[in-house]
């Protein structure tokens, strides 16, 4: 095994990390080790958003014109409903926890891997095999029932769905190992001295995350099963034609996709969270605060799935109690926002990468946030249901809010998960142009949405003509941003300075360990101490990074 | 297992995986994972009695009458054997915490057995469902009438019940059935308009609902029996090479959790299916 001829050699050699400490397909493939496992979900799950960010671009060339642009309606709606799922199921949910999280938690821990690392491989083995299950979709044609699969058409259309439903339901078994293997870490291998509030608030986040992701997901298991049977054997439970209940199908659904977004936004917020208080030199503002949202937002998460069914023919009494419930999302998203300001407020900040998409983080989810509101009421979601006001508000909670703080997150720990500094200059003009781009595609399409322009549509009425031209442009200089953003982080592998330990002069224990680290994460017991205190570390600008100003200091 | 344990003393048990401080901090997360996996097949069988809740509120007339269709004594002596299965796998955890190696081979192959016995009845009673063509959805093809064998006696049917003399069923033949209902094709309109008292009155629409539930949860539950077996197979086979004892039986532990889980969603199925009116 990998992991035995590593642990051989003595782990204080040199410059030897857990990048270089053995080689070949199989060192990796079958590795135990949970940062090459994050490193290999990252590089997957950026392998799909290249994918899913292909067809979104598709999908904008295609709308440029009020008719055919570039493919057949059909084609359109296969289009679509793979962006969606890919996005979704291969990108989103998987990104932030399974390859940033995977990386980081056990050295916040300061733990040697995460509690059952054998599960965790498991999980990516299974995560590449649900992938290449759902992508087999579009070699037998494609899909186009949506990427929420509604029932009775996803019953009765004739395209893939089968396939990718499968894909979605062994893609659900690798979400719920990670969140398993998650908490099972974070309650039994926390070290001596530190309690839960001693943690980052990354970690609470991903507790959030994890809870949600076991609790959420096999219900999604069983939905799939249940479509996937009702298109193999005709069972009849969805199929109104047969007594069936297609309403149920949505229930069952949305029981799980929505507690979805919060395993997509939660693990964003606990990015946002450490970059904040590292970028702004000051200790965290309201910590229990923003431990505790995080608990109610995933709480909340569980309450509010029928706010996806205003229009469905639900009950007015359910109606309103699900409206009631989806406004009250609204208080822990906001206190985590006042905390994270409050903990700006009076700092010194510095504009770095991270920063300035934490920054825009802010206030794309803002946006997106609000937006929310609108929706989250009866009336006015009678309006706006099914239109671009819905996928502006889903794009800026996702995008604006998941992606810029995946992207946060990937500069932020960049330099320790390959050792290497990025071009800070070029990481800011590509942060700049993604977030300008973001609004420039996004924003037209809430101003569409409120003027009638319904979603999914492939022909439009003549008067949206010049707002999918500016959306469209939107979205190149987005893609452009992304291209650019892809080429200084590969050079920066190649040519970057070598980063120091810690970088940024963050305070939790990862900034502890060498960048990269060795196999076994520490060299030396990490210090247990306030993730979020920065007054005893100071600069060095020979390595162009902070050291722990050591104990001895006082000894003299 | 050759993993490394420099470091921790060298009476490291070889089990002890190079992240664990102690063998009790590895058993302790292994059996919090386990539980948190059993909290998953709760969640997932949950969707599923869901739906059941859902269907039955809606059709109570469907539930009433297409139960009879099921065969309580199969299902009871199925109850059985799981109930008994549970208690033989409790008693091979002992055994491997006691280190009592033959005992635990022996209770581990009458767990086996007992999962044997629990699928090959359910296929009894599946092979009887797909004779009748009590199926699912566009499947169900039955034409036949409520069994009286399963009424209540309040009702007026004739009991006019042929020996059960078709292959090892208790069930009678379609042909069997009351006088006059047998031959009466599905009308298509609803019982539930009587109040749906009447077991052996015409049929309700839709009755392959209830067939379409009891497939897709027996079926997973099988599935579940299924992957308990090849577990506990697993299990068979590591005994043999005695790698249980005091020290190490986390293994044994988490599988029999496991299997006391599948053996609870029958507990609920039962009732729920076979048990009622």
């Amino acid at each position: 095994m990998s992991t035995h001829d590593a642990t051989a050699a003595p782990p204080a050699v040199g410059s030897e990390n857990y990048l270089n400490c053995s080689h070949g397909f199989r060192s990796w493939f079958f590795t135990l080790d949970h940062k090459r496992i994050g490193v290999m979900y990252l590089a997957s799950i950026l392998s799909f958003f290249l994918l899913g960010g292909i067809l979104a671009l598709l999908i904008r060339t295609e709308l440029l014109t009020p008719t055919r642009t570039l493919m057949s309606a059909d084609d359109y709606n296969k289009v679509f409903t793979l962006h969606g799922a890919i996005m979704i199921f291969l990108f989103i949910i998987p990104g932030i926890p399974a390859a940033l999280g995977n990386f980081v938690l056990p050295l916040m821990l300061g733990a040697k891997d995460v509690a059952l690392p054998r599960l965790n491989l498991a999980s990516y083995h299974l995560y590449l095999i649900g992938a290449l299950i759902a992508v087999l979709s579009i070699v037998q044609g494609g899909v186009d029932a949506g990427w929420t699969f509604y029932a009775p058409y996803s019953t009765t259309t004739n395209t893939a769905v089968v396939t990718l439903t499968f894909g979605v339901f062994v893609l659900g078994f690798s979400s719920v190992f990670t969140g398993l293997n998650f908490i099972v870490t974070m309650h039994k291998m926390r070290p001596a001295g530190m309690g839960w509030f001693d943690m980052p608030l990354m970690l609470w986040a991903l507790y959030a995350t994890s809870i949600i992701q076991v609790l959420a997901t096999p219900i999604l298991g069983i939905t799939m099963v249940l479509l996937i049977v009702e298109r193999v054997m005709g069972i009849g439970i969805f199929d109104p034609a047969l007594g069936g209940d297609p309403v149920l199908y949505q229930h069952f659904f949305w029981f799980y996709s929505h507690p979805a977004v919060y395993i997509m936004i939660l693990p964003a917020m606990g990015i946002i969270s450490e970059v904040v208080s590292v970028f702004s030199r000051k200790h965290i503002f309201g910590y229990r605060a923003i431990a505790y949202s995080s608990i109610a937002i995933a709480a909340f998460s569980f309450l509010v799935w029928g706010h996806h069914m205003f229009t469905s023919g639900q009950s007015e009494l359910m109606n309103m109690i699900f409206s009631a419930l989806t406004f009250s999302v609204s208080i822990p998203s906001a206190v985590k926002m006042f905390n994270w300001l409050s903990t700006m407020y009076k700092g010194s900040i510095r504009f770095d990468t991270p920063m300035i998409y934490a920054l825009s983080f802010m206030f794309l989810f803002g946006i997106g946030g609000l937006t929310g509101l609108f929706l989250g009421s009866l009336a006015t979601d009678i309006h706006l249901h099914d239109t671009y006001f819905v996928v502006a508000h889903f794009h800026y909670v996702m995008f604006g809010g998941t992606v810029i703080a995946f992207l946060a997150g990937l500069h932020y720990w960049w330099p320790k998960m390959f050792g290497r500094m990025y071009d800070e200059k070029w990481g800011r003009i590509s942060a700049i142009i993604i977030s300008v781009g973001f609004n420039i595609t996004f924003f037209t399409q809430f101003v569409m949405g409120s003027q009638g322009m319904p979603r999914r549509y492939y022909a439009y009425v003549d008067k949206f003509e010049p707002y999918h031209v500016i959306s469209s442009f939107g979205s190149y200089l987005m893609a452009a941003g992304f291209f650019m953003t892809a080429w200084y982080l590969v050079k920066s592998l190649y040519r970057g300075r070598p980063a120091p330990a810690n970088p940024w002069g963050g305070a939790a224990m990862e900034w502890q360990a060498a960048s990269p680290p060795v196999l076994h994460n520490f060299t030396e017991e990490p210090v247990v101490g306030d993730p979020y205190d920065y007054s005893n570390q100071d600069y060095d600008p020979a390595i162009g990074g902070y050291v722990l100003r050591k104990p001895e200091v006082s000894d003299r | 297992m050759s993993t490394p344990h420099e470091g921790r003393g060298e009476h490291a048990d070889p089990h002890l995986q190079h992240h664990f401080q102690s063998m009790a901090q590895q058993y302790d997360s292994g059996k919090f994972g386990m539980w948190l996996f059993l909290v998953t097949e709760v969640l997932l069988f949950g969707g599923l009695f869901c739906a059941y809740a859902v269907y039955r509120a809606n059709h109570p007339e469907i539930f009433a009458y297409a139960h009879q269709f099921l065969d309580k004594t199969l299902g009871g002596l199925n109850t059985l054997v799981l109930i008994v299965s549970s208690l033989t796998m409790a008693m091979a955890v002992r055994c491997a915490q006691l280190g009592q190696q033959r005992r635990l081979k022996q209770m581990l192959a009458a767990t086996l057995l007992c999962a044997c016995v629990f699928l090959a009845v359910k296929g009894v009673e599946y092979e009887h469902k797909w004779k009748h063509g009590l199926l699912w959805g566009t499947r169900y093809t039955s034409q036949e009438a409520a069994p009286a064998a399963a009424a209540a006696p309040a009702t007026e049917a004739p009991a006019a019940i042929a020996a059960p003399a078709d292959g090892g069923t208790t069930l009678p033949h379609a042909a069997a059935g009351p006088a006059g209902l047998a031959a009466e094709p599905q009308t298509g309109h609803g019982a539930g308009a009587h109040g749906g008292h009447g077991p052996a009155g015409p049929a309700p629409r839709n009755v392959h609902l209830f067939f379409g539930i009891y497939f897709v949860m027996t079926g997973l539950h099988g599935i579940h029996v299924l992957a308990g077996m090849i577990a506990i197979v697993w299990l068979l086979r590591r005994s043999a090479a005695g790698e249980f004892g005091p020290e190490y039986f986390a293994p044994v532990d988490f599988v029999g959790l496991y299997w006391h889980l599948v053996d609870l969603i029958w507990i609920f199925l039962f009732p729920l299916l076979y048990l009622i009116h």
